[in-house]
């Protein structure tokens, strides 16, 4: 009896203490939301500023970068620049090489990887987890511990110098595989697979036709993270490519640093070159890289 | 693994009758697309995994060029290794690089993470803005930085001197160069943590924090008995995986200074572990000691592993202390909401 006529006070304070202070806590708030964006915006300028040095540097003579006090705005001889980076360096041609191995390996690995996450993630077969667990265990294997035998593999293999010495190796791997097999988990309903199996299709066709349409957010996601990191990747391409027609974007900028480094200005229209575009791939495709990077490290 | 889904088992037993029925022997012939369908993996790890670490063991045990012939050298490699002053410098470069790097980036990518949870606007744009340099070039980026701290061009120096500061030489002070290398390694880094940290205060049900509310807890206990023991997996992954990327450091001291006569710059400041392996091996030539460095890398790695399994193991005793406390909140508040209106 009691309980019904006390309720509503019991709620009204619960409730009714935030509407009392409201205008103080809506002031208060409002200046919480100023100093968080302020801070904010700090960090982001110290995460945007390279960039703006870099573009900034890259219209300038090498003497006006050398010189005090420095220039922080834009200047007129980007082009300029970019026309002596041509002209010192195949440039661009390690622009179409870099962009023709990323590509290949990104559509490699997509194929691969959707192929391999679709048979773990959806069927059941003998050695299955056998077999699961050794993909995990590949983890472990750290990269820069095969870099002197692996290149010795690729001598042996006639492939120094070559492109598939990049693209071969990179064409299948494990954190993909692990990746969409949680999609290939979570999207795609069994019954799905189940009645495209009793409708006679096969494993290849219920991957062509059900896998990849529904696993198609992960699939997309890990094509555009493996072609930067292939855009972006160093150490490999820097040991492998033993001839200096034949380099990656990052192996010229790295050749173009070292043999040019007097003339500054055309050095920093070269990063440009190799910046800009993966920019501009990244942001087209951040929504879904960003939440599923972090997706992968919360599940992972 | 399996048993997050439960469809799957029943399709198999729909599939059992049948498998019984025709030749259980076989699998391959039952299950051969299956099969086809993983095999590119487990074939390249093969040739392009496997091999070349068995190889590499073999190598280590010898002296070669890469070019002419082999000598079985025994355990000369690593007794060498040992007293390399050399490779030591490289360790304690990368160590310290890591730990100038790892804590203050950790630090502000938490910072970071908290703000962007308030609900702000634009946070889209700034988780954009933040992750940006993740994908950049770590070479191109480099060369920049490199700029950044020249010791007579860069604009730190010209800052400094503006403020009448004596000026730092950064690219030719051990100290300096580490600085810069650790400054380049947050930059790119800071912004993939936050994002990270960030999902994971997305995945605290808010359920437990409007449970501490009412039990009265203050921001402080919210933040220190909720907040930072559920992220704990969270931050347990990113010190992994910045160990992993810290260790093998390459790209930003290799940028700087591979092409000064002493790869690692003035004073070897800037050498790192990969990075002296890799003047040793594709510098030198010496195939076999290059090899032997990777394997004391590996080493090394693996005892950050045991230290980092080590924290795992404790954050599940935590884990275990959240969930009661949790738990108990959770009963406080069944049984505080009938005695409230009883009370009443």
């Amino acid at each position: 009896m009691s309980t019904t006529v006390e309720t509503p006070p019991a709620t009204t304070t619960r409730f009714g203490d935030p509407t009392k202070t409201s205008a103080n806590a809506r002031t208060r708030s409002m200046v919480g939301r100023i100093v968080t964006h302020v801070c904010i915006i700090i960090g982001v300028m110290f995460s945007i500023f390279p960039f703006y040095w870099l573009l900034v540097m890259s219209t300038q003579t090498t003497a006006q970068i050398f010189g005090y006090p420095p220039k922080l705005w834009f200047s007129t001889h980007l082009w300029e620049n970019l026309n002596a980076v041509v002209h010192d360096v195949p440039l661009f041609q390690s622009l179409l090489n870099t962009f023709l191995v990323s590509l290949a390996v990104a559509v490699l690995v997509m194929f691969f990887d959707s192929l391999a996450a679709f048979a773990f993630g959806k069927y059941e077969f003998p050695g299955k987890n056998t077999l699961f667990v050794l993909l995990l265990a590949t983890f472990l294997v750290p990269g820069s511990l095969s870099l002197v035998p692996s290149f010795v593999l690729m001598s042996w293999l006639g492939w120094t110098g070559s492109f598939a010495a990049l693209i071969v190796p990179g064409a299948a791997n494990a954190f993909g595989i692990f990746l969409l097999r949680q999609f290939a988990q979570t999207s795609i309903p069994n019954e799905m697979v189940e009645s495209a199996r009793v409708d006679g299709a096969g494993f290849f066709r219920t991957w062509w036709s059900i896998g990849v349409p529904m696993m198609r957010g992960g699939v997309a996601f890990l094509g555009i993270f493996t072609f930067i990191t292939t855009w972006n990747d160093y150490v490999w391409p820097l040991i492998i490519l033993v001839n200096p027609r034949r380099l990656t974007l990052q192996v010229a900028l790295s050749q173009l640093n070292a043999i040019y480094s007097t003339n500054f200005g055309e050095v920093m229209a070269g990063a440009v070159i190799s910046v800009v575009p993966l920019i501009g791939i990244f942001i087209i495709g951040s929504r879904h890289f960003i939440a599923n990077i972090a997706a992968g490290a919360i599940k992972g | 693994m399996t048993v997050t889904n439960p469809a799957i088992p029943s399709a198999r037993v729909a599939d059992e009758p049948s498998t019984t029925e025709r030749r259980p022997r076989n699998p391959f012939k039952r299950f051969w697309p299956q099969y086809v369908a993983v095999a590119p993996f487990y074939i390249l790890f093969l040739v392009f995994g496997m091999f070349p670490l068995i190889f590499s063991i073999w190598l280590s045990f010898n002296d070669w060029d890469g070019m002419g012939q082999m000598k079985f050298v025994g355990l000369a490699q690593y007794r060498f290794l040992i007293t390399d002053s050399r490779f030591w410098l490289a360790v304690g470069n990368t160590f310290l690089i890591w730990i100038m790097s790892t804590i203050p980036m950790l630090f502000l990518a938490l910072v970071i993470a908290f703000l962007l949870h308030t609900n702000i606007r634009a946070k889209g744009f700034y988780r954009v803005a933040f992750f940006i340099p993740n994908v950049t070039s770590a070479v191109a980026m480099a060369i920049v930085f490199g700029s950044i701290f020249s010791n007579s061009f860069g604009i730190i120096n010209s800052f400094l001197n503006w403020l009448h500061v004596s000026q730092v030489p950064w690219l030719s002070n051990p100290w300096g160069i580490k600085v810069v290398i650790a400054v380049m390694v947050i930059w790119r880094w800071t912004g993939y943590n936050s994002i990270i940290y960030l999902a994971g205060l997305q995945a605290v049900s808010t359920e437990l924090y409007e449970a501490a509310r009412v039990d009265g807890a203050n921001n402080w206990h919210i933040f220190s008995r909720i907040t930072i023991p559920m992220l704990r997996p969270v931050i347990l992954f990113t010190v992994i995986t910045s160990t992993v990327g810290g260790l093998s450091l390459f790209t930003e001291p290799q940028v700087l200074f591979g092409n000064t006569s002493n790869i690692g710059g003035p004073a070897d400041g800037g050498l790192t572990i990969v990075l002296y392996q890799y003047y040793q091996a594709f510098n030198q030539f010496d195939f076999g000691y290059g090899a032997a460095i990777a394997w004391a890398l590996f080493i090394i790695a693996v005892v950050f592993a045991i230290i980092n399994w080590r924290l795992v193991s404790e954050r599940e005793v935590d884990g275990q202390k959240v969930f009661k406390v949790s738990r108990k909140q959770r009963a406080a508040n069944a049984s505080a909401e009938p005695t409230e209106v009883a009370a009443k």
